[in-house]
């Protein structure tokens, strides 16, 4: 092994050095999500801010997809990171693995690029295949949407296959069936259709089945993963929380898509089946608090890697609190008729993608950068008392809650004055906009947006630093038992 | 903790977690079939594209004490009726349009999307466009070239989007038609434009 401290890929696997690449790139469209909600924030203070150069439309687009595109590289990441690990074996397909990270990204690139540079087109199919499809989220052109998913298949192929010859563990089993259902939900969304209803039916099984199912049975398998790495938590007991999880998201998940469904044009019957099974989601997310403080704090555990854990921590918290309670908050269709589509769903589109995901990529990140130095100490006692990994994660999470509490306020503001009172029109729109409640609440989320952006900086300038030059090496995971 | 018993074993949850996630994506795919065949064009919730040759109205119902849209007299857009493919055609551009020009990250259409700029569920229908006389014109106008248009007291404005006389028609259209869908009552408590004679 080389020495301790250097970041050299020859501590890695092959999985791993390809996960790297995957990390990086991911923490770099963090930043644009980071910059363009910043300047669209700013729009919202100073509506004359780049007005005919930069729309509020084209920075909030970059925003979004800056953010689905991120998490999904932090997610492949991930599976790359730990496959060897888990089937002990090489990856089958490392060199193709290599070629579609190059495609996929040089992809990413263009229709970033296009996204900035042409921004619109006229009316016609062609507009949708080359240059923004217009639909939230999932707005990359259609050709990027063929390459993503040659793109996913290839990816997924590789980790099947790599499972297959070698170990076939629990984890193993979920994030293979859970894989296959992320990107095939993703066809769901690759037609057009001029029927409004049936777009957004459709719509929603993207985006819906990927943030509230099977986007979360994937990053319960990382945590799954990274309890066993940073705490040495048995696999049987982590296992059959998977299966537990996987049983209670799904069970909870796969219906709760009817809370979609209540102003689309859907039938009625929605509001009793989306409501019921929504107010059931929050409930595997508990059991993931749970699961977290259960095993950290009373099995008296000795933890590898602190950062990673806080994050794993700061995980289970924001996915409780802003997937669950936020979104529980206001998923009742009583009170989502007034809140749908008002800053409530921003507040807690927020705090949700944060703590339901960014928080364990980063986790991850931790776990990478350890490794990548030669498996260094990264526990108790860092240079400086590791003050930058601390102050990073205190200025990211409060500066997150704070946006998500400004928006919030916000969000009461519009739902009363412009929903309930003024009834959604125009007048009631801006009656809402321009009060002075409302406008409080966007300068807020603002300041505390500069906050979260000092927390990111620190964030990218401690994953470069941290563990360089550390001399002592890693104290395995292990528990007091 | 003993991890013997039936209820805390792998076996038991892993059986589970397979047979919770098949159900319920059994009765997701029947819900689907359904929900399908209720929301296609030309359904009571969902009118055929030729419905803009009509009046529409969103109307308090009694007994489901939401306001529901109303089919009502003849009204042709832009005073010319269309056959049911012209009008398909009509809206189809429009919808084409208020993709490719990104309506979707400033406004929401039918409650989703970005929160810049008002919901359009039922622009067709707002008091903005003054009466019922001029609208058409109105919402020609504004969506070719907003920038130089009233919008509101902050200063936030539309921008001129390229959008030619023809997309614009279609843009209106479209509007016209979504206003038609039966959304149970979103938006709540709307006030419309006067359109008695």
């Amino acid at each position: 092994m080389a020495t301790p401290g250097i970041c050299d890929s020859a501590n890695l696997n092959g999985g791993q050095k390809l996960a790297v690449k995957y990390f990086i790139v991911a923490i770099t469209l963090f930043g644009a999500q980071v910059l363009f909600g910043m300047l669209a924030g700013l729009q919202y203070l100073y509506p004359d801010f780049l007005y005919g150069v930069l729309d509020f439309s084209v920075n909030r687009m970059v925003h979004i997809n800056a953010l689905v595109v991120w998490m999904l590289y932090g997610f492949l990441g991930s599976v790359y990171w730990l496959l060897e690990e888990e089937s002990q074996h090489e990856v089958v397909g490392l060199k193709l693995g290599n070629l579609i990270f190059w495609v996929l990204t040089a992809a990413v690139t263009v229709v970033v690029l296009v996204y900035l540079f042409v921004q619109i087109g006229p009316g016609k199919e062609s507009s949708i295949w080359l240059i923004n499809e217009g639909r939230e989220y999932i707005e990359a052109p259609r050709w990027a949407d063929i390459g993503i998913v040659v793109s996913v298949l290839v990816v997924f192929f590789n980790v099947a296959a790599t499972f297959s010859k070698g170990r076939y563990t629990g984890i193993a089993g979920v994030l293979v069936l859970d894989m296959l259902a992320l990107f095939g939900i993703y066809l769901a969304g690759m037609f057009y259709t001029t029927n409004i209803s049936i777009d957004q039916y459709w719509w929603w099984w993207v985006i819906h089945l990927w943030v509230e199912a099977t986007w979360e049975v994937m990053v319960a398998c990382i945590m799954a993963y990274g309890l066993m790495k940073v705490l040495g938590v048995r696999r049987k007991i982590v296992e059959t929380w998977l299966y537990i999880e996987v049983a209670l998201m799904f069970g909870s998940g796969i219906l709760g898509l009817g809370h979609h469904y209540f102003w689309i044009g859907t039938p009625e019957y929605w509001f009793s089946i989306g409501g019921f099974f929504s107010a059931l989601e929050p409930i595997p997310l508990v059991a993931m608090v749970v699961h977290a403080v259960f095993d950290a704090g009373a099995r008296h555990a000795k933890n590898s890697n602190h950062p990673t854990m806080a994050w794993l921590i700061a995980h289970a918290f924001g996915n409780f609190f802003g997937a669950g309670v936020w979104g529980f908050m206001h998923t009742l269709p009583q009170i989502n008729l007034y809140t749908h589509g008002t800053q409530w769903s921003a507040s807690h589109g927020h705090l949700a993608f944060f703590g339901a995901y960014a928080t364990i990529i980063i986790a991850m990140f931790y776990l990478a950068v350890q490794k990548w130095r030669g498996d260094v100490w990264m526990s108790g006692e860092l240079p400086g008392n590791g003050w930058k990994w601390k102050w990073s994660l205190g200025l990211l999470n409060l500066g997150m809650v704070g946006m998500t509490m400004s928006m919030l306020v916000s969000g009461y503001v519009q739902s009363q004055i412009e929903r309930a009172i003024e009834g959604s029109s125009w007048i009631g729109y801006f009656a809402a906009q321009g009060h002075p409640w409302f406008v409080q609440g966007m300068w807020w989320r603002e300041l505390f947006g500069v906050m979260f952006t000092l927390g990111f900086v620190l964030l990218v300038w401690d994953l470069m630093t941290i563990g360089r030059g550390e001399k002592r090496v890693l104290v395995p995971a292990a528990l007091d038992e | 903790m003993s991890t013997d018993q039936w209820w805390a074993s792998e076996s038991f949850w892993r059986k589970t977690a397979i047979w919770v996630t098949g159900g319920s994506f059994v009765v997701l795919m029947l819900l689907t079939m359904d929900t399908i065949s209720q929301i296609s064009v030309g359904t009571t919730r969902v009118p055929a594209y030729s419905v803009i040759n009509h009046r529409i109205e969103y109307k308090f119902d009694e007994q489901r004490r939401v306001q529901v849209p109303v089919i009502g007299a003849k009204e042709p857009l832009f005073g010319k009726e269309l056959n049911e493919e012209e009008a398909e055609a009509l809206v189809k551009l429009g919808k084409l349009t208020t993709q490719s020009k990104n309506c979707m990250n400033c406004h929401t259409l039918l409650g989703n999307g970005a929160y810049y700029a008002p919901d359009l569920t039922k622009a067709w229908l707002d008091q903005y466009w003054g009466t019922k006389e001029i609208r058409e014109e109105q919402m020609l106008a504004f969506i070719k070239d907003p920038s130089d248009k009233l919008h509101n007291s902050m200063g936030r404005r539309m921008p001129k989007l390229d959008i030619t006389d023809e997309e614009a028609r279609g843009v209106v259209a479209f509007l016209k038609w979504m206003s038609s869908i039966d959304t149970n009552g979103f938006p709540y408590n709307f006030k419309s434009i006067e359109q008695e004679k």
